[in-house]
């Protein structure tokens, strides 16, 4: 009842707007009942007929104007006007179609660049994971290892003791992505799936859409419970969307699981980068992780979990929580948990996915776009500016005809919202065609393309409409600025451009092309100085060979091999390897150098400098087979690789990096020396150079190896020192891994280089996205010159004949032309280059081995500009050229 | 037939609800009660009457319709809302507050 009492006033509005002859028809009627009745009163009073309707009329006094009252207490006439307002604007955006083409594709691109980060923002780094319910309550988990910036994975244990005592917590669940090998018929596919608490779908909110989630007993035990939730998309394409599928085998790593559910459509997992395909519970570890059962072991560290925080609990308090369970923790376990901490991540940061690595990318991006929209909205402005010289005339006799000046301000705002609505809508169809963009620019791994969808909901719709407005009030202000001293008499008078005028209009509109010229130039040693760094990262040596080595992995986990038979068909297959033709060396190591796994860390002691086990510094360290370092390539600077025979029966032994020897035997040679391993006594057999582990931006730090067989994993990487090209040692390979076993699967076979430019991806992203904005924005400063140039030849037409007429040749007029936009583009370069100098620092982390300020980077930038600036005077300097000074003269 | 005044025009609001309030009635039979009510004291036109009514069922306060005014005719019927009493009672409260007030100060000067 209150809701409608509320409303009624806008039907009665809208009523009154739409229906008009109604409504009027009906304010006629209610006054003519009057009418009537007061006649009749007339009449028996006594009137005669003519004379009681004369008398009433007069008593009524004017209809129509009362009519016009009546209508107007409707307040119909203010969005009559709005109304009136919008045809008009309409009618002179069809009048001049060539302007308004122009400035509806500037906003377009400014506000769909716009609209487009947005969405990315919003799809990749806020709400990430559709169907999730209370993503903002929503954080990463991750482990923290003193003396180390980065995030760890958590024990499984672990997370048990934090599951039952984060009291801000609604839910903690674990999702860790893992990926498997899918057989359906005779077709094999590599799929990617997380590893899932059991609470999983309960904690984040979401319903299969058939069968059932996990039920809590299925956390518990080792590969006691085969089953799996398979995403919407793998039914429909793998299952052909049969309905009785639940209940249904499916063998994943060999391994046959009872399909217990089909996840809804839309929903895609909580992994940033991927689509994920099924879901496993925990307990299955073991079938999809290398490492053997590690529910109960707290020093296997392979989970990454996200908590729910309760409502009204921010992440700071949790946080406090936290980490007093880890201290708790660290106390009660302290040979596992010896500086080892947890940390709540905001989802926009998570360390274990792709939003991480996106984010410096993308905040860098807001500025870049909004640079554009900057741009694009002076280039809107500037072309405004020169069609209002032309409506002089036309707001002069409005204003003559008693319009008001805040009308005028009105018409004009309302024509600047035209062009920004039709901008807004047109970048938000950008922004839905660029949406998947993301993905293209990072590279498929492991044949599985990635998966970055930008998200265009509610809130993006809300900053664009935001924008919108904003863009509105800035190219509308400035022709209304125009207009704020137009004098009716002066202006009625013929039009002719008075000096004066001219030149303050000339000085705005320069003012803009400088704006312009500067940001386009800020965003140009931005796309220089990050393509430097890209070079210099990728030209950097990471300490091994990056040509001629290819690398893939050789899943016995998938096969579902235990321990014993998995040394032995590594050792079998290493010696058929080796008889491959143009393969020079093969190696095994557990963790790919610049990969996605995480290194084994340990806390380290060495002969004669033991300190408590609190102090001890830890140090990571991979398991490589014999030959590890002839493969790769990576210098042996004393002692000797490891062999066959140091395997789990022989003593222990490892080979130190030159930073770590450096560090720990103060440059003596180590060799010979002990180190202390988990605990145990390894001896010291080599020295290898150092190299990157993890990212190509690392320092050089202490690092070591042990032999493979002396920490066994079955799911090592692969390389081969090889002639072949890539794809030839791919299919030779697979054959004989195949006569060894044909149930063995290999994972993508890639080079080195290959991985090196997959770690690069980011800055890769960065150069990309930051190079395709600056594009554009140089453009559409070119655009805006271009105008600015051809406007000022077409005004000084009569100055250009006279110089003519004087004796000034076509290549004078020609070199003054230019000149007059080079000065132009000097004055927006210098105040850039001033302002870039300081704000190039917000690339901070994306450079890499880059100054700031590399003169190299701001000269790119200077030569491209002035480029650009010839290039737009070109065609209105060549104009200036052909002036006929007889007819401008005479004219 | 001069507009009322300004303080008229705010009273003329309140007398409308407060009439609308015992029963509803059309416009003809509005301005024959506001007649029998304040006499010629408060004057109201047609003119002012009719825009009047108008602003007041835009505000939510009143609502018209089509009725049937006897001897086949058909008339515009205005009736209060529940807006309307809130409003009445508002507007009379503040009235009753403002007359008091002046009656206060008039018999403080004939006392």
């Amino acid at each position: 009842m209150r809701a409608v009492d509320r409303l009624h006033p806008w039907r009665l509005r809208l009523r009154s707007l739409f229906r008009r002859d109604q409504f009027g028809q009906e304010i006629d009627d209610e006054l003519r009942e009057h009418l009537e009745a007061q006649i009749a009163e007339n009449v028996e009073a006594g009137m005669p007929g003519v004379q009681a309707r004369a008398e009433a009329m007069r008593a009524m006094g004017g209809i129509t104007q009362i009519k016009e009252q009546c209508v107007e207490a409707h307040g119909v006439h203010a969005m009559e006007e709005l109304g009136e307002d919008l045809r008009y604007g309409f009618r002179q955006l069809r009048r001049n179609p060539g302007f308004s083409a122009l400035a509806i594709l500037c906003l377009i691109l400014g506000i769909g660049a716009n609209a487009c980060v947005f969405s990315w923002l919003e799809g990749v780094l806020f709400r990430p994971y559709p169907m999730v319910t209370h993503q903002e309550r929503l954080v990463a988990v991750a482990g923290t290892s003193r003396g180390e910036s980065g995030a760890t994975e958590i024990s499984w244990p672990d997370f048990e003791a934090l599951r039952q005592s984060c009291t801000q917590c609604e839910d903690v669940f674990v999702s860790k992505i893992t990926s498997s090998t899918l057989n359906i018929g005779a077709r094999a596919e590599r799929t990617v799936g997380s590893i899932v608490s059991a609470n999983y779908f309960d904690a984040i909110g979401v319903r299969p859409a058939l069968g059932r989630g996990f039920e809590s007993s299925e956390d518990v035990g080792s590969n006691a419970h085969p089953v799996v939730v398979i995403s919407d998309q793998l039914w429909r394409r793998r299952f052909h969307a049969d309905p009785n599928i639940i209940g249904k085998v499916q063998r994943l790593n060999n391994v046959p699981h009872t399909i217990i559910g089909v996840a809804p459509e839309g929903f895609y997992g909580t992994f940033v980068g991927w689509a994920m395909q099924f879901w496993v519970p925990v307990s299955m570890e073991e079938t999809f992780e290398s490492g053997g059962y590690k529910l109960e072991d707290r020093g296997a560290r392979w989970i990454e979990a996200y908590a729910r925080l309760k409502p009204g609990v921010t992440r700071a308090q949790a946080q406090e929580q936290i980490a007093a369970i880890a201290t708790r923790l660290e106390r009660d376990y302290p040979a596992t948990n010896r500086g080892r901490g947890l940390r709540l991540w905001p989802l926009w940061q998570t360390p274990f996915n792709n939003a991480g690595t996106l984010l410096p990318t993308l905040e860098i991006m807001i500025v870049v776009v909004a640079f554009v929209l900057l741009i694009a909205c002076a280039n809107v402005a500037n072309l405004l500016l020169v069609r209002s010289v032309g409506r002089r005339q036309e707001m002069t006799v409005r204003l003559a005809l008693g319009a008001s000046r805040a009308r005028l301000l009105k018409q004009l705002l309302t024509e600047g919202l035209i062009l920004s609505a039709i901008g807004a809508g047109g970048g938000l169809a950008v922004a839905y065609f660029c949406r998947h963009a993301l993905a293209l620019l990072l590279p498929a791994r492991g044949g599985v393309t990635m998966y970055l969808p930008g998200e265009i909901d509610w809130r993006v719709m809300v900053l664009n409409a935001g924008l919108c407005l904003l863009v509105t009030l800035l190219v509308g202000l400035v022709p209304a600025f125009e207009t704020r001293d137009l004098q009716i008499a002066g202006a009625l008078r013929s039009e002719s451009p008075s000096v004066v005028g001219t030149r303050r209009k000339a000085w705005m509109r320069s003012g803009m092309v400088v704006l312009q010229v500067c940001l386009s130039f800020i965003l140009l040693v931005g796309a220089a100085l990050l393509f430097q760094s890209l070079r210099k990262i990728r030209s950097t040596s990471p300490g091994f060979s990056t040509t001629s080595v290819v690398q893939t992995s050789v899943s016995l986990v998938a096969a579902g091999y235990d321990v014993p038979r998995a040394r032995d068909f590594q050792d079998n297959l290493m010696d058929r390897v080796r008889t491959m033709p143009g393969v020079e060396a093969a190696a095994f190591a557990r963790v790919t150098p610049l990969g996605y796994g995480s290194y084994s860390s340990t806390p380290v002691a060495v002969d004669g400098y033991e300190v408590p086990l609190e102090d001890q510094p830890t140090v990571e360290y991979n398991q490589v087979s014999p030959d590890y370092f002839a493969t790769l390539g990576i210098g042996l600077l004393y002692g000797r690789e490891f062999t066959r025979n140091d395997n789990e029966n022989a003593p222990m032994v490892a080979i130190v990096n030159r930073t770590m020897a450096r560090r720990y035997w103060r440059g003596e040679d180590p060799v010979g020396r002990r180190l202390k391993v988990n605990g145990h006594w390894a001896v010291v057999v080599g020295v290898a150079a150092d190299s990157k582990y993890e990212s190509m931006r690392e320092d050089p730090r202490p690092f070591f190896y042990v032999p493979l067989r002396q920490d066994f994993a079955r799911a090592p990487a692969l390389y081969l020192r090889t002639t072949q090209p890539v794809q030839a040692a791919a299919d030779a390979l697979l054959e004989q891994v195949h006569a060894l076993d044909a149930n063995v699967g290999l994972y993508e076979v890639i080079t080195l280089q290959e991985q090196v430019n997959r770690a690069t991806s980011p800055q890769l992203v960065a150069v990309t996205l930051v190079s395709l904005l600056g594009g554009l924005a140089v453009i559409l400063a070119g655009i805006g010159l271009y105008g600015v140039i051809s406007y000022s030849v077409a005004q000084s037409r009569r100055e250009l004949g006279l110089r003519m007429a004087l004796g000034a040749d076509g290549a004078r007029l020609l070199r003054m032309v230019i000149g007059r936009g080079l000065r132009l583009t000097a004055g927006g370069i210098l105040v850039g280059a001033a302002v870039g100098f300081v704000l190039t620092r917000l690339l901070g982390n994306l450079l890499f081995s880059v100054s700031p300020h590399d003169p190299v980077a701001f000269g790119a930038a200077l030569g491209i500009m002035t480029i650009i600036t010839v290039a737009a005077c070109l065609a209105p300097a060549w104009r200036a050229t052909r002036v006929d000074p007889t007819q401008v003269l005479r004219s | 037939m001069s507009k009322p005044s300004e303080l008229v025009q705010g009273t003329l609001d309140m007398l409308l609800l407060k009439i609308l309030a015992l029963e509803p009635l059309n416009g003809w039979a509005i301005s024959l009660r506001l007649k029998q009510i304040s006499g010629d004291v408060l004057g109201v036109s047609v003119g002012s009457l009719y825009p009047a009514l108008h602003k007041l069922e835009q505000m939510g306060w009143i609502r018209g319709e089509w009725r049937s005014s006897g001897n086949n005719r058909r008339a515009r019927y205005y009736s209060l809302t529940r807006l309307g009493h809130r409003q009445l009672e508002k507007e009379a409260a503040e009235w009753n507050r403002l007359s008091d007030a002046i009656s206060a100060i008039v018999n403080l000067r004939e006392a």
